[in-house]
C-alpha cells in the first residue's frame, strides 16, 4: 500500500509539474481542506457514482434510482466546462458486505467526488465507514432507519456517520404519519402489525407502534413472516384471533401477495381495513383485485407540478421522459428523490468547485459543508433543506386508498392524508 | 461401497451407558415437556377466550392438511429415486417447479379468453396435463444428463451432482422467464367457494378438496401403479437389487427413467394444487417445498410410499399448526416466523425417536448395509 | 454422402446451447462488457462458444486412448464448419421462430434487443446470414484446430488463453499496474484491451511460451526427482509465501477486498473440508457455525449489542466465540451421531436453517437484534492500529493468518491418530468401530475442529464488516462453501484455496461480486454448470488428494467391483469419469 500510495504521488507529482510547466502563470491559488480535494484535469470528467441494489429480488427499487442518477446527470449538463461521469453503475446487493465491497471500489477511485446510494439501508451502515473514511459524500434515495441519522428530536442515531446524506422520509416519520391516519382519520384504534424480518419493514412497524401507542391505539399484535414465506394461513389465523381492525404490513409484494389473496380462507378477517407501505405500492402487487381498497403509505409521489430548479424539470416530465427512455413507469416510488439527491450534489459541486484555467478542484470537505447547508432548495419531490444529521428529505408521507384497479397512477392520486399537516 | 457416508442404520447394541444417549434421552425429555407446557397454555388460552376460536383452529387443521398432502406428492419423487438409486435427488424440487411455471402459461392464456372462468374444470385438467408433461420431461432430461452417467459411482457424488442440477435449472428458469413473481389466475368462483355436497356445506372450500381429492387419487394410482403392475415390480425388483434384477430380464435403464418418469409426474400434479393453493410461481417456488418434501420423506421412513404421504401431511401439521399451538402456548411472540425452524425441529425430534422414520425405511439390500 | 455421426451429434447441441443463452438474456448482459475494443464483447465470445467447442469434439470424434489419433487439419476443419453451420442454422431458426410473436410476457429475454445482438445489429434477415457464416467459420477453425500440429495447438490455445486472462483481469491488472499512461496504452477508455496490445499479448504469449515449453518439462522432471525435487519444492513453497506476503502490497483496496472474501470462504472451505472430506459427513448446515462465531463476535465487541454489551476487545471475544462455536459443534453433532448419511446432509440443513431463524426472530431480538442486526463492531486492534474493513490492504494479513492456521490445525489432523481414524471411519464405518475406533468421539471431534475453524471466519467477518445481519447467513452460504471445497477437491488443503480463488474470486460468492460484475446475474447458473460438470468429468476435483482421489478412482480391486456393479450401463461418458 505505502508504494502504490508513493507511485500514485509519483504520478500526480509528475502531472502537476507538467501542468505548472504548461500554463505557468496559473490562476488563483487553491488550497485544499483538511479531507483533500479532487482536481479535475482539463478535459477530464468530474466523477460521482451510482451505488443501488440493481439485483436481485430488490432490484425493483434500485434500479429506477440508478436510471434517475443517469437521468439527472444527463439533464443537468456540464459543470464548469467539464462533463458529469457515472461510470458502471454498482451493486450493494442490499446487504452490509455487499455495500462494503462496492463501497471499496468507490473509494479505491480517488478521483470519486461523490456517490448517490445506497437503496437499503443495511448496506450504507456497511459503506458508510469506508466513504467517510475517504471523505466523500454519499446520498441516499431511498434509506430510511432512523439510525443512519437522528431520532427527529435531536439525537444522532447509532449509525450516523460524517458525508451521510438522504432525501428520503426517516421511518420514524413515516410511522408517525401512518398511526396519526389510522388513529385521527380512520378512527380505529386496534392495529395489527405484520413486517417480514427486513430492517427496513422491522423499522416501520416498530416505528408505528410507538407513535400508535403514544396516540392511545392498541397494539393487538406485532408478528412477523419470513422472506420467501407462502402459506400465511397459520399467520393470518394468529391475526384473525388477535381481532385488529386494522392490519399494517409495509412489506415486499411477493409475501404481501400470499398474504391478501390467502386472507379470503381465513375467518374473521372479512372486515378488517389493510394498510400496506411503499414496498408494495408497486404494479404487480398494485394489479391483484384483493388489493383494492387497500390504504397505502408512502412518500408523497404527487411531483406532476414540482419542479427541480437545477434542471427545471418537472415530475410530469421527468415520467414522460423515463417512459420514453425505458419503456415502463418506474417500479418504485424513489425516484424523485434519487434524481433530487444527483441535483443537489451536483449543485454543491458546482459551488464549491474552484476553477483554475481548464482544472476544477473541489474540495471535500467544503462539499460537505454546502450540502449540509442546503436550505429551501426546490426539487421533484418539493422543498429540500437539510438537518445536521443528514436528512435532507421534503418528508411528506401521502396516505392514499386504492380505489381504482385500472388506473393506478389515479389511485395514487388518491390521497386521503397528507403527513405533516399543513 | 467403501466411501459411503458412514451409512449407519441404528442396530441392537448391548446396553451400556454413555452420554450421547443420556444427552439424547435430554433432549427427548426436555422436548416432550415443553410440547406439553405450550399445549398445555394453548388449551388454557382457549378456555379463556383468548386466541384462535374453535373453527379457526378447524380451518387452520384443514388447511395445513393440504399443504401437507401437496408436500406428499412431491415427497414420493424424493422416495421412489432414494429407494432405487439410493442418493438424495436434491433437484426434484426444480422438477416441481417447472411443471408449476410452464403451467402457468396455459392457465393464463385462458383466463385471458374468459375460459378459466366459464369452463374451470377443463382449464384445471390442461394445467394439469402441462405440469406434469413438463415436469416428467425435466425430470428424465435430468437422469439422462446427469445422474445415468454416475451410476454407481459413490453415493455422495450423485448427491452433488443433484445439487448443481438444482441451481442450473432454477437459474436457467430465472433467464428464461424472469424474476418476477406471477400469479396463476384466482380459483374459478365455483371452487372457492365452500363445497356443498347433497345441500350439505361442509367447511373447506372447493379448492382444498380438489387439492386433498386429487393427492388421495394420485396416491391410490401409484400404489395401484407400483404393486399390482408389471413395471412396478420392476422397479421394485430394481430398487431391491439392480444386479440381481437384470440378470432376471428386467431392463435396468429403462426401469429407472420410469422411476423419474412417475416421480416427475407426482411433481406435476403437485405443481397444480401450488397453482390452485398459493397462485405465486417464480424460479425459487421449487426450492423450500422441495427441502420439506424431502424432509416428509424422511418423517415417513425414506423409500416407504404411504410413509412419504404420511410424512407430508403431518409436515404440514407440524409447521402450519405447531407454531400457533406450542410455541403460543409458550407466550414466544412472532411465531409464524418460526415456522420453518419449527418443521425442522419436528424432523430432528422425529429422528431422534424414530431414527428410521414413522414408518421404517424400505431400502434394497445394497442400501441398507 | 453420409453427415459424420459426432457432426450430426454435436451440431443440434451447439445450436442448442447457443439458443438457450440467448433466450436466458446471457448473451446480451455479456455483450456489455468489451474484451477486445472495440471488435469483441463478452458476449460474442459466449456465443461463438459452442460452435468452436463442439466443433472441435466433432472433428476429436471417439476417444480412443489406445490408438494414436490422425493429424487431419482440411478433414477437422469440414467436420467444424458443418458443426458451426448446423448450430448458425438451429439459431437462426430459434430466431424467426420466435421474432414474428410478442413473447415478452412469458420469456421477457426473448425480444428484439436479443435479435438485434444475435444479428450483428445488421437486422434478422442479413444478419442471419452472417450469423450463420460467422458460426460455421468459427466451427471450422476449432475442428482445424483439432488436427493441428502439437505446437501449432497449444500456442493457439495459449495465446487465446492469456488474452482473455488480460481482457477478464482488467482490474487487477490496472490495480497492480497504477501508471495511467501504461494503463491506457494496455486497456481501451471504455474498458476492454486494445486491439494492438491483445495482438502483443497473443504474440508474446506464443513466443515466451513456445521458449519455456521445453523448460517446463525439464521443472517437472526435476521435481519429480526426489533429491533435487524436495528442495526444489521447498523454495517453491517458500517463494509462494512470499508471493502471498507481497501481492496485497501491490494491488489496491478493490482486489485486497476481493483477497478477503476468497480467503474468508478457503477459511471456512477448510473447515468443512474437515467434516466432509475428512470425516465424510455431509454437513449441508455449516454456516451455522459461521453464523454462530459472527453473532458471539458482535454480541461480545459491539457497544450497542442489545442486552448484553461487554464490549469486549475483539481478542478477548475469540477465545469465547471458540467455546460457543464448540458448544454448538457438540449440539449439533450429537443428534446426528446414530443417523445414516443422507439423513446428516438434511438435518444439518435443517440446523442451519432453524439458527438462521432463531437469530432473526422476534423473540430473540432483545439479544441478538433480529431484524436491525447488530452494528458498530469495533474493528482487531493490533497494536496501536485497529483493523476494520476499512483498511483491506491490512485486514488481507489477519485474515491469512486464520487461514494459515486452520491449514495447519487440517494438516496436522490428516496425520494424526485423530485423521486416520476418520478415514478409516469414512471407508467404512463398522469396520472401523470393529477395530476400536470410538466412531462418536471421531465424529464429534471433526464437529467441534470444523465449527471452531468457522467460528474464526465469523469473527473476521463481523469485524470486518461492522455490522451482521441475518441475510449473510442463509443455506446458501453452505452450499457454497460445499462447492468450493468439492470443486477444489475434496480432502485437499491446496484445492480449497483453489476452490474459492476460482469461485468467489471470479464469478463472487453468496453476497459479494468477484471479479467478473457481469456474471453476478448467472453466477449461480455458472456455479450449477461447473458442480455438475465436475462430477460427471473430475469427481475428485481440480487438486485432489492423493487418498481421496484413490478413493474415487478405486483401487485396482474396488474399481474393478464398481465397473462390475455398472454392467450393461457404462456408457461413454462414464468411462470418461472414471478414466
Amino acid at each position: 500500500m505505502k508504494n502504490k500510495r508513493s507511485l500514485r504521488f509519483l504520478a500526480v507529482l509528475g502531472v502537476f509539474s507538467l501542468v505548472a510547466a504548461a500554463c505557468g502563470d496559473g490562476g488563483a491559488e487553491f488550497e485544499e481542506g483538511e479531507l483533500g480535494a479532487v482536481t479535475v484535469e482539463a478535459g477530464e470528467a468530474i466523477q460521482i457514482r451510482s451505488l443501488n441494489a440493481i439485483s436481485g429480488e430488490v432490484a425493483f427499487l434500485g434500479i429506477p434510482n440508478e436510471r434517475a442518477v443517469e437521468m439527472a446527470i444527463a439533464d443537468y449538463g456540464q459543470i464548469h466546462g467539464h462533463d458529469v461521469d457515472m461510470g458502471t453503475g454498482l451493486d450493494d446487493l442490499c446487504s452490509a458486505e455487499g455495500g462494503q465491497q462496492a463501497a471499496q471500489t468507490i473509494v479505491s477511485d480517488e478521483s470519486i467526488v461523490g456517490v448517490i446510494g445506497t437503496s437499503c439501508s443495511g448496506a450504507a451502515t456497511g459503506a458508510m465507514p469506508l466513504i467517510e473514511e475517504a471523505g466523500m459524500v454519499m446520498i441516499s434515495a431511498s434509506n430510511t432507519s432512523p439510525a443512519l441519522t437522528s431520532d427527529l428530536e435531536g439525537t444522532a442515531g447509532e449509525n450516523s456517520f460524517e458525508g451521510y446524506y438522504r432525501t428520503a422520509h426517516n421511518d420514524l416519520f413515516q410511522g408517525q404519519a401512518a398511526a396519526n391516519f389510522v388513529y385521527n382519520n380512520l378512527e380505529l384504534t386496534q392495529v395489527a402489525l405484520i413486517h417480514d424480518g427486513d430492517p427496513y419493514t422491522n423499522g416501520l412497524t416498530t416505528a408505528f407502534e410507538n407513535a400508535f401507542t403514544e396516540l392511545g391505539g392498541t397494539i393487538v399484535l406485532h408478528t412477523a413472516v419470513t422472506v420467501g414465506q407462502t402459506d400465511m394461513v397459520p399467520v393470518l389465523t394468529e391475526v384473525a384471533a388477535a381481532a385488529p381492525e386494522l392490519i399494517f404490513m409495509p412489506i415486499f409484494p411477493a409475501e404481501a401477495t400470499f398474504i391478501v389473496q390467502q386472507a379470503g380462507d381465513v375467518e374473521g378477517l372479512e372486515d378488517v381495513a389493510w394498510m400496506g407501505a411503499d414496498g408494495i405500492s408497486v404494479e404487480n402487487f398494485m394489479n391483484l383485485p384483493e388489493s383494492e381498497n387497500m390504504y397505502f403509505s408512502g412518500p408523497d409521489t404527487q411531483f406532476a407540478t414540482n419542479t427541480n430548479e437545477s434542471t427545471d424539470l418537472s415530475g410530469e416530465q421527468f415520467l414522460a421522459d423515463y417512459e420514453s427512455e425505458f419503456g415502463e413507469a418506474p417500479s418504485a416510488d424513489f425516484w424523485g428523490h434519487a434524481y433530487d439527491a444527483t441535483t443537489l450534489l451536483l449543485e454543491a459541486i458546482e459551488e464549491v468547485a474552484v476553477v483554475d484555467g481548464d482544472v476544477l478542484h473541489i474540495d471535500r470537505l467544503a462539499l460537505r459543508e454546502a450540502m449540509t447547508a442546503v436550505a429551501g432548495y426546490s426539487g421533484l419531490i418539493g422543498e429540500i433543506s437539510c438537518d445536521e444529521f443528514g436528512d435532507c428529505g421534503s418528508s411528506v408521507i401521502s396516505i392514499f386508498q386504492h380505489n381504482n384497479l385500472a388506473d393506478h397512477q389515479a389511485s395514487k392520486a388518491n390521497i386521503l392524508y397528507t403527513y405533516p399537516e399543513s | 461401497m467403501s466411501t459411503d457416508l458412514a451409512p449407519e442404520v441404528a442396530k441392537p447394541r448391548r446396553f451400556k451407558f454413555n452420554w450421547v444417549d443420556s444427552f439424547l434421552w435430554f433432549v427427548r425429555v426436555a422436548a416432550l415437556i415443553a410440547i406439553t407446557i405450550g399445549v398445555v397454555g394453548s388449551f388454557q388460552n382457549f378456555a379463556a377466550g383468548e386466541g384462535p376460536s374453535a373453527t379457526a383452529w378447524r380451518d387452520l387443521i384443514i388447511s395445513s392438511i393440504t399443504t401437507g398432502s401437496m408436500y406428499g406428492l412431491i415427497a414420493l419423487g424424493y422416495s421412489m429415486v432414494y429407494g432405487v438409486l439410493g442418493f438424495i435427488n436434491f433437484a426434484h424440487g426444480e422438477v416441481f417447479m417447472s411443471g408449476t411455471m410452464v403451467g402457468l402459461i396455459s392457465a393464463t392464456m385462458p383466463f385471458n379468453n374468459g375460459f378459466w372462468d366459464s369452463s374451470p374444470f377443463i382449464s384445471i385438467v390442461v394445467v394439469l396435463l402441462v405440469a406434469m408433461i413438463t415436469s416428467t420431461l425435466v425430470a428424465i432430461v435430468i437422469e439422462r444428463v446427469a445422474y445415468r452417467p454416475l451410476r454407481g459411482a459413490p453415493r455422495l457424488i450423485p448427491l452433488i451432482t443433484s445439487i448443481g442440477v438444482s441451481f442450473f435449472v432454477q437459474y436457467a428458469f430465472a433467464g428464461l422467464f424472469g424474476v418476477a413473481t406471477r400469479n396463476y389466475p384466482p380459483s374459478p368462483p365455483g371452487l372457492a367457494a365452500d363445497l356443498s355436497i347433497f345441500g350439505i356445506t361442509l367447511p373447506i372450500s372447493g379448492t382444498r378438496a380438489l387439492v386433498i381429492a386429487v393427492a388421495v387419487v394420485s396416491m391410490i394410482g401409484l400404489w395401484y401403479f407400483v404393486t399390482k403392475t408389471k413395471t412396478g415390480s420392476a422397479m421394485r425388483a430394481v430398487a431391491e437389487d439392480k444386479e440381481i434384477a437384470g440378470l432376471m430380464g428386467i431392463d435396468v435403464d429403462k426401469t429407472i427413467v420410469t422411476t423419474f418418469a412417475v416421480g416427475g409426474a407426482m411433481a406435476g400434479v403437485a405443481g397444480l394444487m401450488w397453482a390452485l393453493l398459493f397462485r405465486g410461481v417464480d424460479f425459487l417456488t421449487g426450492f423450500l417445498p422441495g427441502i420439506k418434501a424431502f424432509t416428509a420423506a424422511v418423517l415417513g421412513g425414506i423409500g416407504n410410499l404411504p410413509g412419504a404421504m404420511l410424512g407430508g401431511v403431518l409436515l404440514g401439521l407440524f409447521e402450519g399448526v405447531g407454531p400457533l399451538l406450542v410455541l403460543g402456548g409458550l407466550g414466544i411472540p412472532g411465531v409464524s416466523q418460526l415456522k420453518d425452524a419449527v418443521a425442522f425441529a419436528a424432523l430432528v425430534l422425529v429422528l431422534i425417536f424414530r431414527p428410521t422414520g414413522l414408518l421404517g425405511e424400505r431400502l434394497g439390500s445394497e442400501d441398507r448395509v | 454422402m453420409s453427415i459424420d455421426r459426432y457432426v450430426r451429434k454435436w451440431g443440434p447441441v451447439a445450436g442448442l446451447v447457443m439458443s438457450f443463452m440467448a433466450a436466458i438474456g446471457m448473451i446480451r448482459s455479456f455483450d456489455g462488457r468489451m474484451m477486445i475494443n472495440p471488435v469483441l464483447s463478452l458476449g460474442y465470445i459466449a456465443l461463438l462458444l459452442p460452435p468452436a467447442v463442439f466443433g472441435y469434439l466433432a472433428a476429436r470424434g471417439e476417444v480412443n486412448v489406445l490408438e494414436e489419433q490422425e493429424r487431419d487439419v482440411p478433414g477437422g476443419a469440414v467436420k467444424g464448419a458443418m458443426v458451426g453451420l448446423i448450430a448458425g442454422l438451429v439459431t437462426v431458426v430459434f430466431m424467426l421462430v420466435t421474432a414474428p410473436f410478442d413473447l415478452s410476457g412469458f420469456f421477457p429475454n426473448i425480444n428484439d434487443a436479443m435479435v438485434d445482438v444475435m444479428t450483428f445489429h445488421q437486422g434478422l434477415g442479413l444478419g442471419s446470414l452472417i450469423l450463420i457464416a460467422v458460426s460455421t467459420a468459427v466451427g471450422a477453425m476449432g475442428g482445424a484446430l483439432h488436427g493441428a500440429s502439437e505446437v501449432v495447438r497449444a500456442g493457439v490455445l495459449r495465446s487465446l488463453g492469456w488474452v482473455m486472462l488480460f481482457a477478464l483481469f482488467e482490474l487487477v491488472v490496472t490495480d497492480i499496474i497504477d501508471v495511467r499512461a501504461i494503463v491506457r496504452f494496455i486497456y481501451a477508455a471504455g474498458g476492454g484491451l486494445q486491439l494492438w496490445s491483445a495482438l502483443i499479448i497473443a504474440a508474446l504469449a506464443w513466443w515466451l511460451g513456445g521458449r519455456y515449453a521445453g523448460r517446463r518439462a525439464e521443472f517437472s522432471d526435476m521435481a519429480k526427482a526426489s533429491e533435487a525435487g524436495s528442495r526444489l519444492r521447498y523454495s517453491l513453497i517458500g517463494i509462494g509465501i512470499l508471493l502471498l506476503i507481497i501481492l496485497p502490497m501491490l494491488v489496491g483496496g478493490i482486489v485486497n477486498e476481493l483477497l478477503i472474501n476468497v480467503a474468508l470462504f478457503i477459511l471456512m472451505g477448510l473447515g468443512l473440508n474437515i467434516v466432509v472430506g475428512q470425516a465424510g459427513l455431509l454437513d449441508l448446515g455449516y454456516v451455522a457455525f459461521f453464523a454462530v462465531g459472527a453473532y458471539g463476535t458482535a454480541v461480545l465487541t459491539s457497544p450497542l449489542s442489545p442486552t448484553f454489551a461487554p464490549a469486549l476487545n475483539w481478542w478477548l471475544a475469540l477465545p469465547i466465540v471458540m467455546i460457543f462455536a464448540a458448544i454448538a459443534g457438540v449440539l449439533v453433532g450429537t443428534p446426528v451421531i446414530r443417523m445414516r448419511g443422507d439423513y446428516l446432509a438434511i438435518v444439518t440443513l435443517g440446523f442451519g436453517e432453524i439458527v438462521r431463524l432463531l437469530l432473526l426472530s422476534d423473540w430473540l431480538t432483545p439479544y441478538f437484534g433480529g431484524a436491525q442486526g447488530i452494528t458498530r463492531i469495533p474493528g482487531i486492534t493490533v497494536g496501536p492500529l485497529t483493523i476494520s474493513g476499512t483498511s483491506p490492504e491490512l485486514f488481507i494479513y489477519l485474515t491469512m493468518i486464520f487461514v494459515a492456521i486452520a491449514a495447519y490445525i487440517s494438516y496436522r489432523a490428516q496425520n494424526s491418530r485423530v485423521g486416520r481414524a476418520w478415514a478409516a471411519m469414512r471407508e467404512d464405518e463398522d469396520v472401523a468401530e470393529a477395530i476400536g475406533i470410538s466412531t462418536v468421539k471421531a465424529k464429534l471431534v471433526a464437529f467441534v475442529t470444523g465449527a471452531i475453524i468457522a467460528s474464526f471466519a465469523g469473527a473476521l467477518f463481523s469485524a470486518k464488516v461492522g455490522t451482521v445481519f441475518t441475510n449473510s447467513f442463509d443455506v446458501l452460504v453452505s452450499i457454497i462453501i460445499l462447492v468450493v471445497v468439492i470443486v477444489g477437491g475434496m480432502g485437499s488443503i491446496r484445492g480449497v484455496a483453489l476452490g474459492a480463488l476460482m469461485l468467489i474470486g471470479i464469478l463472487g460468492g453468496p453476497k459479494s461480486q468477484g471479479l467478473l460484475t457481469e456474471f453476478a446475474e448467472f453466477k449461480l447458473l455458472i456455479y450449477g454448470a461447473i458442480l455438475v460438470f465436475m462430477m460427471l468429468k473430475r469427481p475428485e476435483g481440480l487438486l485432489p488428494s492423493v487418498r481421496r482421489s484413490r478413493e474415487l478412482h478405486g483401487a485396482e480391486a474396488e474399481q474393478d467391483a464398481w465397473l462390475d456393479r455398472r454392467g450393461d450401463f457404462v456408457d461413454e461418458d462414464a468411462e470418461e469419469a472414471i478414466t
